[in-house]
């Protein structure tokens, strides 16, 4: 069977079908919105939100081994630039860079720029303790965990709190290697 | 409570350029998001009425901030204020700009004097039939500059792929 080359994200981004980054910005600021009046605690919009994007990360990464032929990572160092070259640029049309690894190679940042979700956001004093891009954190949480990789998620900078980029700390907490009832080679 | 605080000092993010709006996004992003938002709001009404005007809610914060945002990049800051000048913008410039092509047809109704319809083929595909129809009605409202009784803008499309 002839190897299948993994594609990269610019070329995905070029396939599949796209919408204008303001509608998704204008709609995601709806449903911010929305769960700030239903929930008020700003806690519970941070949880709500993330919980949000675990329900997305789960069906998304079947789409995305799907579209990007990507062969199993062989550490997570891979899987780090892989998310950020190429699973970001695939839905959201920005890439990240990987940085501040830790010395075992399980925690590392990912720095997003560019970041679609925030265009014409501010925070109002009333909600400092608002993780605006939680949904995020979600979505790499799900995702990871659908091959088998269970990890904590942070925000490290956010530059709608006055920092100057996104930063969001992935730390791979366990691997839980699936079990096969049979060889999957032959 | 939330909301009551003042805004911060405005030197941000109103001072930053405002973008050509060609940047994109993928389709599926935009459904995963569009989902969420239908299925958060089903866990918080008990029947379909409430969640139309949840969804319409939804919409019309996103379409009284798009007019803004097209009005100021691509008119120059005039907005229009006559009726067939407003609806001929949403249907060209508007939908272009959210769907990427112009809308299908503009037609006058004609059993009241003041009915619209933009008819729209296979509107995005992916949305929900229930959720997308009010969200597009809601676009209307804001850009009602003037007072008039009882305008209907209808939205007819015909969903020509099922999901």
């Amino acid at each position: 069977m002839a190897p299948v080359v993994p594609r990269s994200g610019d070329a995905i981004f070029a396939n599949v079908e796209r919408v204008n980054s303001e509608l998704f910005t204008l709609t995601y600021g709806a449903i911010v919105r929305q769960l700030l009046t239903d929930l008020e605690e700003v806690e519970e919009v941070n949880k709500q939100l993330d919980q949000m994007g675990y329900n997305i990360g789960i069906r998304l990464i079947d789409e995305f081994l799907a579209k990007s032929n990507v062969t199993r990572c062989v550490d997570f160092r891979e899987t780090a630039e892989v998310i950020a070259k190429v699973g970001f640029k695939m839905f959201l049309g920005v890439t990240a860079s990987v940085t501040n690894w830790d010395a075992e190679g399980t925690c590392c940042s990912l720095i997003l720029d560019d970041n679609p979700l925030v265009d014409f956001v501010e925070l109002p004093d009333t909600c400092q303790g608002l993780y605006y891009c939680n949904i995020l954190s979600g979505v790499v949480r799900g995702a990871l965990e659908m091959v088998s990789m269970k990890t904590e998620i942070t925000w490290i900078r956010d530059m709608l709190r006055g920092d100057d980029a996104f930063e969001l700390q992935v730390k791979l907490l366990k691997q839980v290697p699936e079990e096969y009832p049979y060889k999957d080679d032959e | 409570m939330i909301g009551a605080g003042k805004m911060k000092q405005y030197a941000n993010v109103l001072d930053k350029p405002l973008s050509k709006g060609r940047q994109e996004v993928s389709l599926s992003a935009f459904a995963y998001l569009f989902s969420e938002l239908v299925q958060y709001n089903q866990t918080q009404v008990d029947n379909i009425g409430d969640l139309e005007r949840r969804l319409e809610d939804a919409g019309y914060a996103v379409g009284a901030r798009v007019l803004e945002l097209l009005c100021h990049r691509e008119k120059g800051n005039r907005r229009e204020t006559r009726l067939l000048g407003i609806l001929s913008f949403i249907h060209s410039t508007v939908w272009k700009v959210l769907f990427g092509k112009v809308a299908d047809s503009l037609e006058k109704g004609t059993e009241h004097e003041d009915e619209y319809m933009i008819s729209e083929k296979e509107l995005l595909g992916v949305l929900d039939n229930a959720g997308f129809p009010a969200v597009v009605t809601a676009h209307f409202v804001p850009v009602e500059g003037q007072q008039r009784p009882r305008t209907t803008i209808l939205i007819k499309y015909y969903e020509e792929k099922q999901d």
